[in-house]
């Protein structure tokens, strides 16, 4: 089996904490994974993108138009990920936008949500779209946003993994304080797909 | 993983782990003595892991000043009969060539390995090297791992082979192998107990012509033995379909032929290499003759496939070898999945794979540059500079050359205090350069202090001695900070977490006989503005030290600041100064209101910045 997962955004909004959470969940399945994350000049502000395997595959990159789910961060950046995607990729996009510190320098306005939401749906069969920042805020702290993303990634009807090994794996990456808060943006983003 | 389960994790479990942590989990299993490096992603992770527990594991650790004193601090230590490692980015083997050269000539009596991490497509470095020229020049053997658990499995092979032919030896990673995170299953992890050994053989080590040559004559013939190790080492492994076409591949470049031959049933025969130098003639002779088309898959230059070449005009061997060289492979950049397909469909021997990707979007979407954090001191400094470079109202450019860190970010608009980059310390040298060439252009050059000490101070004594007139920014943000943040020899700790001596900038270049020298927190700006003024009249060589912490390094005092920034909206005229000319990325213009956003730090620049004080703090209670 191979099962692909792109998951885009931004620096800083935990991407790779989330991907962790997925590979470690994968191995406690006895599923091999491999994954793919860029460091160094992406952490100043930039795209920070990380690409999951599950199954056999040995590259960590994702062959364009294969990915089983797009997890986005952030709406543009599900746009520039596209062709990682096909018809039949589902998609889990956060609608909260992340303007470029140097929206001012350049010549082009960020796009519009809906527009953005429009062309998403143009292309994958199954959106599912949430505003991952707001969920997070009501479950107890905006910095869980990952963790309602995570949610929404599990309620995809082909996502192998089980929600109880998530959760375990969950306890034993987020810091103890905070479990209760990111149990609950789990939660919540997960139903905000499911229904 | 937590860093401390890297050293106390069992044998025989099943762990997620990067590339560079299975790299310390395999020098650890290794009963490595002592290491040592010059941060560089993408093998920066090795270090920040080694500095938390060199202690626990009994390893004697540090932050060399740069990748020479690296190696030569690893190879003086492997003649006393220690273990060593160092590890590096591709860049890094440029300045320690000089003494691998002849490490490779005087040899070990212990074991040395150095691990490479090379940056196909630069994801962060200012080139794409390949470093498997530098083993073929030093006569070095080199290993390509494909996998996190190749990573830690090579390098104890590749100890063993050190160990027995007495030479050093090297590991070349890529990017997406040292930042790929995949399974590994730990080895047995003995702590280390050897921390001394003796140097015995005095006199063995110093190749003056004489002995030079005695000592290259017994490199070249370790390497024919080697080379013997490499034709039938389990590294070197053919995977035999009983086809026709064959694949030569290594490293992660393998990971794709893999996975695209797996995925379409494709029918071909793989040669995958894991000890690539001496290259293993027997072997790739034998698969030449076993199959009429070859396709061979390396990243980055072609240098499997001209050595394959010629073992095939060596042995008058038919097969059409493909690559690089006929155009079937892109010459530059990393590999994909896509390109290993489009690798195949151009070779003409295999179908149309099917595809079926979503075209990219047709909406113009905004860049995400890299940028400066907020509150950056590095910014106070480039905006200082231009200020005062602008208000000298020139007809000609001034030239700033730049150097390796987070402030090559000073490229960037509106600062544009980038404009000339070459490697570490080269700000200074290329400033003595426009110095002597050009005649009305002020120079501002910028280095940080950890590239300062790295390779920063033979240029700066260069420029004394030859009376050259430019200004240096040494910008002193306390750590080493594009790689993550590590110390450096103007840190008061070291690599083993200790206590240590911290260099004094200020001293030094005052030691040399520098006369104008300034040190200054930056976020001062306007004091920092009119000290570049006087610098760019000053006759001969300035030098202006910007000292003040990383936000990284320096969030106790961040969170101290009991107050905020806000602009008084009625007070502002909107002239966009703090937007055009700052541009700090928590200042915010939206429908002609500007105002600061949550990711402030109240480094308070921006009310200096402010013409009309209508940028204000505002105490709050707690």
């Amino acid at each position: 089996m191979a099962y692909n997962i792109y998951i885009c955004g931004i620096g800083g909004q935990g991407i790779i904490k989330t991907s962790i959470v997925i590979g470690e969940t994968a191995i406690k399945e006895d599923y091999n994974v491999v994954m793919s994350e860029i460091h160094g000049m992406s952490q100043r502000g930039g795209v920070v993108s990380t690409e999951l395997k599950i199954g056999d595959d040995k590259s960590p990159i994702i062959q364009d138009g294969t990915a089983d789910i797009l997890l986005a961060f952030e709406p543009v950046e599900a746009l520039r990920a596209l062709e990682k995607t096909n018809r039949h990729t589902v998609c889990v996009v956060n609608t909260a936008p992340i303007y470029p510190s140097t929206i001012n320098q350049q010549d082009l306005d960020y796009p519009d949500i809906d527009e953005i939401l429009e062309e998403l749906t143009s292309k994958m069969d199954v959106v599912y779209s949430m505003d991952a920042n707001k969920i997070a805020t009501r479950a107890g702290h905006p910095l869980s946003m990952n963790m309602a993303m995570l949610g929404g990634a599990c309620a995809v009807e082909s996502f192998p993994l089980e929600i109880n090994d998530i959760k375990d794996t969950m306890k034993e990456n987020l810091p103890p304080k905070s479990i209760d808060v990111n149990y609950e943006a789990f939660k919540m983003g997960y139903e905000s797909c499911k229904k | 993983m937590n860093i401390k389960e890297i050293l106390d994790q069992e044998s025989d479990q099943k762990r997620f782990m990067l590339g560079n942590e299975a790299a310390v989990r395999g020098v650890l299993e290794s009963g490595v003595s002592l290491a040592a490096t010059y941060p560089g992603t993408p093998s920066s992770e090795i270090g920040d892991i080694l500095f938390n527990i060199a202690k626990d594991a009994n390893i004697y650790f540090e932050f060399s000043s740069n990748e020479k004193v690296a190696i030569e601090v690893a190879a003086a230590a492997a003649c006393s009969g220690l273990r060593t490692f160092s590890f590096m980015k591709h860049v890094g083997v440029n300045v320690a060539a000089d003494s691998l050269m002849t490490a490779a000539y005087m040899g070990v009596e212990g074991s040395m390995l150095i691990l490479v991490a090379d940056d196909p497509s630069t994801f962060s470095s200012q080139n794409e090297q390949d470093t498997r020229h530098f083993a073929r020049q030093a006569n070095i053997p080199l290993f390509e791992p494909s996998n996190p658990q190749e990573i830690k499995d090579y390098i104890q092979y590749a100890y063993e082979i050190s160990d027995k032919f007495d030479i050093p030896v090297i590991i070349r990673t890529t990017t997406r192998v040292s930042h790929m995170r995949a399974v590994v299953e730990t080895g047995e992890y003995n702590k280390n107990t050897k921390t001394h050994g003796e140097y015995e053989n005095i006199g063995l080590h110093v190749p003056v012509p004489e002995i030079a040559r005695k000592m290259h004559e017994e490199l070249v013939g370790k390497i024919a033995e080697i080379r013997k190790v490499s034709n039938t080492s389990p590294l070197n492994q053919i995977i035999d379909n009983d086809a026709n076409v064959g694949i030569i591949t290594s490293g992660g470049a393998y990971n794709y032929v893999a996975d695209i031959v797996n995925k379409y049933d494709l029918n071909v025969n793989i040669l995958k290499l894991g000890f690539t130098h001496p290259y293993p003639e027997d072997l790739v002779r034998e698969f030449l003759e076993n199959n009429k088309e070859v396709l061979v898959v390396e990243e980055v230059d072609p240098i499997h496939e001209i050595e394959t070449q010629a073992i095939a005009g060596k042995y008058h061997i038919n097969t059409n070898i493909h690559g690089k060289r006929d155009g079937t492979l892109p010459e530059i950049f990393e590999y994909t999945p896509d390109i290993i397909i489009n690798a195949f469909e151009n070779l003409g021997l295999f179908e149309v794979l099917k595809r079926e990707a979503n075209t990219p979007t047709l909406i113009p979407l905004p860049n995400r540059p890299a940028t400066l954090c907020a509150g950056c001191p590095h910014r106070a400094s480039f905006y200082a500079a231009r200020q005062a470079i602008d208000s000298l109202n020139l007809d000609v450019e001034s030239i700033h050359p730049s150097d390796i860190g987070c402030y090559t970010l000073g490229i960037a608009p509106p600062y544009n205090m980038a404009n000339f980059l070459m490697s570490m310390g080269a700000s200074v040298g290329a400033s003595c350069g426009f110095s002597k060439a050009t005649e009305n252009q002020p120079i501002i050059s910028f280095i940080g202090d950890s590239t300062f000490f790295h390779a920063g101070i033979p240029p700066l004594i260069n420029a004394v001695h030859n009376k050259m007139k430019f200004t240096l920014v040494i910008l002193d943000n306390r750590i080493t900070a594009m790689t993550g943040g590590q110390t450096n020899p103007g840190i008061p700790i070291d690599g083993m977490g200790d206590e240590a001596p911290a260099i004094s900038i200020e001293d030094l270049v005052k030691s040399i006989g520098i006369e104008f020298v300034e040190t200054i927190n930056p976020l001062n700006v306007n004091e920092m503005i009119q000290i570049y003024k006087d610098a760019l009249e000053y006759d001969g060589v300035s030098v202006i030290i910007a000292k003040y912490p990383c936000n990284l390094i320096n969030k106790t005092e961040i969170r101290s600041r009991n107050y905020i920034i806000q602009v008084d909206q009625d007070e502002c005229i909107h002239c966009n100064k703090c937007i055009d000319k700052l541009a700090c990325p928590s200042i915010t213009l939206v429908d002609d209101k500007i105002s600061i956003d949550q990711t402030c730090i109240k480094c308070g620049v921006c009310i200096d910045v402010c013409p009309v004080s209508a940028i204000k703090k505002e105490e709050v209670n707690q």
